[in-house]
């Protein structure tokens, strides 16, 4: 049977992408950031999942104004990276996992979350980025190590879901993948956040003490985590800062008593507060 | 219109629906400036590309002048005018420094010294006491 393993919670930053793809981590600005990710890469290589289900905003690349689904599910073949206005990121595409998506979609729908289906979609630095912190440099014409499973939450027109209905779509995943037939190993990516504001006269706003409240129930008392009101993720941690609600997502789907491995924090890369956790589920 | 919740945040457009309806064709405008071929027709010929969008008079002049802060008033969204600013070479972070009214190193140098404190700039009230 296929199993969830293990849960990442990592922000998506995309001038840490350009950091990697003009190779310059080794700068003093960017050091620390990337610092706190070597024990992640020794980490996903000694425990390297068949199958990342990877949660992420599309940020207006796959989606416009056109068109604003909730929550999306990746069934394609494989997913390039999309130019987002600089030109596409030189990192490998996406493989997905037909099969396990599909599944995922049957499941979840009869479970009454009611997905939008991708069977072709381009996705930016949120999906890409996670997967080069966790697993370093590779080129265009590398394969990423394993398959990835691409799930988009709407974060830029509000509302999004609320924490509580991403952590129940964690869960509603959780059985999805219980009860997959095939013996796979799965991990799931929360990703976005911290805090952050991007826009308007209050750009650059960080809330370290907020940050480090939220990782704390984030791992301890999920439960009360998902509870978090939009209005206090836009008021304490910046209007951007709301992105973290797709990290219940990964907290759903994971145990309710989890190793936290690692833990990683650090001001700024950029506009950001970057954060990163890495959950094992006991069983 | 009734008061929302988020109104009281200082320095903040929410985009929500009310924003996403009076900014849909300045937002269509910048989301199709991610494509190469898009950035070519805007480079060759800024009017003629802009007149293609049904925007305001008012969105359209905020486009011409660059006024990024004045967008998000007419209902654009950050992630969308960011592709007019990534059509200009302009970053995130340079981008958010224009916003504050800072320059470049004065932004950058916030950020590294731990960004904009919390404190003080949580509700509107705090910033009419300045």
């Amino acid at each position: 049977m296929a199993k969830i393993t293990a849960g990442v919670g990592v922000s998506h930053v995309p001038a840490i992408g350009v950091a990697m793809d003009t190779g310059i981590t080794g700068q003093p600005y960017w050091q620390p950031v990337f610092e706190g990710f070597k024990f992640s890469r020794a980490w996903m290589k000694a425990n390297k999942p068949d199958v990342i289900v990877l949660v992420y905003n599309d940020h207006c690349t796959a989606f416009s104004a056109e068109c604003i689904p909730t929550f999306a599910l990746g069934c394609a073949a494989e997913f390039a990276p999309a130019d987002e206005g600089w030109g596409p990121r030189p990192v490998p595409v996406l493989k997905g996992h037909q099969k396990l998506a599909s599944h995922i979609a049957q499941s979840v729908i009869l479970d009454e979350f009611d997905l939008t289906i991708m069977n072709a979609m381009e996705v930016d630095h949120g999906a890409t980025v996670p997967l080069s912190v966790m697993f370093g440099d590779m080129e265009a014409g590398d394969e990423w190590p394993c398959m990835v499973i691409p799930v988009c939450v709407n974060v830029v027109q509000y509302p999004p879901p609320t924490g509580n209905r991403c952590y129940n779509l964690g869960k509603a995943i959780r059985r999805a993948i219980d009860s997959y037939p095939e013996d796979l190993e799965v991990m799931v990516f929360g990703t976005g956040g911290m805090s952050h504001q991007l826009q308007a006269e209050r750009a650059g706003l960080i809330n370290e003490a907020w940050d480090t409240r939220f990782l704390d129930l984030f791992t301890q008392d999920p439960v009360a985590g998902s509870q978090i009101p939009h209005v206090e993720y836009m008021r304490e941690a910046g209007s951007e800062g709301i992105e973290m609600v797709m990290w219940h997502v990964m907290r759903g789907a994971l145990d309710d008593d989890v190793t936290e491995v690692h833990r990683h924090y650090h001001v700024p890369a950029s506009n950001t507060a970057v954060g990163h956790i890495i959950l094992e589920n006991k069983t | 219109m009734a008061k929302k919740e988020y109104d009281d945040i200082p320095g903040t457009f929410v985009f929500d629906a009310d924003r996403s309806r009076e900014g849909y064709h300045l937002n269509m405008f910048c989301s199709t400036l991610r494509l190469a071929k898009n950035r070519e027709a805007m480079q060759a010929d800024p009017e003629g590309y802009l007149a293609g969008f049904p925007m305001s008079d008012a969105q359209a002049e905020a486009v011409r002048a660059r006024d990024w802060n004045g967008m998000l008033a007419l209902g654009g969204n950050i992630y969308y005018t960011s592709k007019l600013a990534a059509f200009d070479k302009i970053n995130f972070q340079d981008l958010a420094a224009m916003m504050t009214g800072v320059s470049r190193d004065e932004y950058r140098d916030m950020m590294l010294s731990g960004g904009r404190s919390i404190e003080g700039n949580r509700y509107t009230s705090e910033w009419e006491k300045k």
